[in-house]
């Protein structure tokens, strides 16, 4: 890796193999960066004139810059958690240039007046944030925000994540106006009247742990729900937040037949795990959705290759250590994800189940930009934006929890040997993140 | 898996069949009436997050027989109520002494959690719906009082098996030592997922199949609150599931009842089952001295 300032105007990536499934191209191409934008991408060698900075990508793959559509920043409210300059500069050593963050913070964010806040310079953003506004006020779940106002405030979607839309017609409703400003609805899909004080999923380990198990049909039944009502406005689109389910699967596969606009998202921790690896009460194994059954994990690796589902998103959730560590009932939902994200999806999609790196890259860029309507981002087309994030596949490396760059370290896969390691990520041309 | 101290006993799940049938060839040489001072000078910690009469109480004359001193913590009248956590707790009774805890808890899994960041050993009463290792031990004591092994016995577990940590731990028991163990109960308490429990482990739903032939019989105490909120009345359960003299009836002649309290009377068993002479109820509460004599002089590492 050679030279090249931190902050420059201009950037030259040579020598790389660039995938960006949304240009279709796949081969060794050299991509010039200009005043935040793709100046110029062409076959090694023939970009002709300078550049203030140069990175040597020889031997790496060079993508658009990953997004990812669910991460918890923690910020108003929960800085002890994390903060929007420590989950960015996660997110940024993971290879993300985007991320979404989601409103369950503190204040919920249901007024424009947050959302503009989240976005302002003083947060200290080291990739793009884009913020997902409160569907209803205070995540209630009985009275819609503003979501004109959300959206004009910067808002790319709404949601009440972790705090499902249950009643018909507050989701009925929340689809209707959302569908006239082409705004996206997200729903954690979870019928939290059937998983009241459950830990994980309902199986044989919750059973032999003695803890109350959350069916799968609890996630399936809002997912089929909200996709008939989806399909009734013009324009609605639904996007179901970390599907972890085979039942749920059926639902979106019947939903994107038809009419309706749904897309998905699946988690790397669940189509790594499973409900088994609780093992004993592991609370870095403890996140809602739960760690599913092997069947459900086989499901979501064959959408994954298919193309049901439209992207990989983390659900990065960070908490304190005294939030963890304690009784498994107890303990906080959620387990951190940005810097683990690329390193499973390459060990486990490509290197075990055989997902073309093409695929995969579009799971991180085409199709979360898909799914959010970013224009401009998740391809390196020219006039793009910026956005960069250079990886090495066949990198073996072992990630440490304890030098991550989030203030928290619940993850299961400490000490975790990955293969695929993200060497830079460059966000408007500027690098902010480079591997030792 | 486990970084708990040598002694803890938090789970049948876990041990080896040498190990248990370790502390039930010492739980033999324990004599509650002849005390011996094997523990003097020991402190032993009874923390109770949850009522209990027999386990407690058992405990407390296992350790004393033994000669250690005994201090009982209940969560209510405790730091506990003013939000202290699960291990400051634990840290706070190691600070003032404690050589052993024995820990009751609402939450499954609470003991591990404990016994991993904790020194001294660590015994399980019971921790929520998952295992409660020294019941299932004196029931094994008291089972092998009648019968020669356990091998080959059959076993019927007839109740709510699902919120029992009893059951649970019952099963590995038994399973570990080849007896051939049928649940019985409606689906509300019994799920189909609780035959991977164990291997070999068959499911009943109805009482007459699966104590038909029985050498053991247990019998669970059923919550009528639980039973509020499914679609099985308390009259439907009675007269699905309740042990009769009837039902007792198809058991083999020497059959055992058992019960680890509290009984029902009227509700999982006839008042005539519970007092009859095949009923071992009393006799797994007297047996649950000498066991935890064991399990304690074990913990402390005093086991000869």
């Amino acid at each position: 890796m050679a030279h090249g300032k931190s902050k420059s105007d201009s950037l030259l990536i040579k020598g790389g193999h660039v995938i960006d499934p949304a240009a279709k191209i796949d081969a060794p191409m050299d991509v010039l960066l200009r005043e935040g934008r793709i100046a110029e991408i062409a076959p090694p060698n023939k970009i002709r004139g300078g550049a203030d900075g140069k990175l040597d990508a020889r031997g790496l793959i060079v993508a658009p810059g990953f997004i990812d559509l669910h991460v918890h920043l923690r910020e108003p409210g929960q800085s002890y958690k994390e903060t929007i300059a420590s989950g960015t500069a996660a997110a940024a050593a993971g290879g993300f240039t985007s991320v979404c963050c989601m409103p369950n913070t503190q204040p919920v964010l249901d007024s424009p007046e947050w959302v503009t806040w989240i976005q302002q310079p003083e947060r200290g953003a080291v990739v793009n944030v884009f913020p997902i506004a409160a569907a209803t006020h205070a995540s209630k779940g009985a009275v819609l925000t503003d979501f004109r106002g959300l959206q004009r405030a910067g808002a790319v979607a709404i949601t009440d994540d972790g705090r499902p839309i249950l009643n018909d017609a507050v989701m009925r409703e929340t689809l209707r106006v959302a569908s006239e400003i082409n705004l996206l609805v997200i729903q954690h899909a979870e019928d939290t009247r059937m998983t009241e004080n459950c830990s994980m999923n309902d199986g044989a380990t919750s059973f032999r742990l003695g803890l109350r198990g959350m069916k799968t049909a609890a996630e399936a039944s809002i997912v089929e729900r909200d996709v008939q009502l989806a399909q009734q406005f013009t324009g609605a689109r639904l996007h179901v937040a970390h599907l972890s389910t085979a039942d749920a699967l059926k639902a979106v596969r019947r939903g994107k037949r038809s009419r309706a606009r749904v897309t998905c998202e699946v988690t790397p921790h669940h189509f790594t795990l499973t409900d088994a690896d609780v093992g004993d009460y592991n609370t870095n194994c403890k996140m809602n959705p739960p760690l599913r059954s092997a069947s459900d994990r086989e499901a979501l690796l064959v959408a994954l290759a298919d193309g049901t589902v439209d992207a990989i998103a983390t659900d990065h959730a960070p908490h304190a250590i005294h939030e963890k560590v304690m009784e498994f009932e107890r303990a906080m939902f959620g387990v951190t994800g940005l810097e683990t994200a690329l390193g499973l999806a390459i060990t486990r999609l490509h290197r075990e189940q055989k997902v073309p790196l093409t695929r995969i890259v579009e799971l991180f860029t085409a199709g979360p930009a898909r799914v959010m309507t970013l224009r401009g981002r998740g391809t390196l087309a020219r006039g793009s934006y910026a956005d960069v994030t250079i990886f090495d596949p066949k990198k073996r490396w072992t990630f440490e929890a304890a030098k991550s760059r989030s203030k928290s370290h619940n993850t299961p896969f400490d000490g975790w040997q990955l293969t695929g390691k993200v060497v830079a990520t460059v966000v408007g041309a500027n690098i902010v993140y480079r591997a030792d | 898996m486990t970084k708990a101290a040598r002694g803890s006993l938090l789970g049948i799940e876990h041990m080896e069949a040498a190990e248990i049938l370790g502390l039930l060839k010492l739980a033999r040489h324990m004599n509650p009436l002849k005390p011996r001072p094997l523990l003097r000078g020991k402190r032993v910690l009874l923390l109770f997050y949850e009522p209990s009469t027999r386990t407690r109480s058992s405990f407390e004359i296992a350790a004393k027989s033994m000669g250690a001193m005994t201090t009982l913590v209940l969560s209510s009248g405790s730091s506990i109520e003013k939000g202290e956590s699960l291990l400051d707790t634990a840290y706070t009774l190691r600070a003032v002494g404690a050589d052993v805890i024995v820990i009751r808890h609402p939450h499954a899994g609470a003991p591990l959690l404990m016994a991993n960041n904790l020194d001294i050993p660590v015994v399980n009463a019971g921790d929520g719906m998952h295992e409660h290792p020294s019941q299932a031990l004196l029931d094994a004591y008291t089972i092998l009082r009648h019968k020669k092994t356990l091998k080959g016995l059959q076993v019927a577990i007839v109740g709510d098996i699902f919120h029992s940590r009893v059951a649970r731990s019952a099963v590995h028991l038994l399973s570990k030592f080849g007896a051939r163990v049928t649940l019985c109960g409606p689906s509300e308490f019994l799920p189909e997922m609780a035959t991977s429990l164990a291997p070999g482990l068959r499911i009943s739903r109805h009482t007459e199949e699966a104590v038909r032939g029985a050498d053991v019989i247990m019998v669970l105490r059923v919550q009528k609150e639980r039973l509020a909120g499914t679609k099985i009345s308390l009259q439907d359960y009675i007269s699905r599931y309740q042990m009769t003299m009837a039902r007792l009836k198809l058991a083999k002649r020497d059959a055992m009842v058992m019960h680890p309290g509290p009984i029902i009377r009227g509700l999982e068993l006839t008042w005539e089952v519970a007092d009859c002479p095949q009923s071992a109820i009393v006799e797994e509460v007297r047996n649950g001295v000498p066991v935890r004599m064991a399990i304690l002089a074990k913990a402390l590492g005093k086991a000869r």
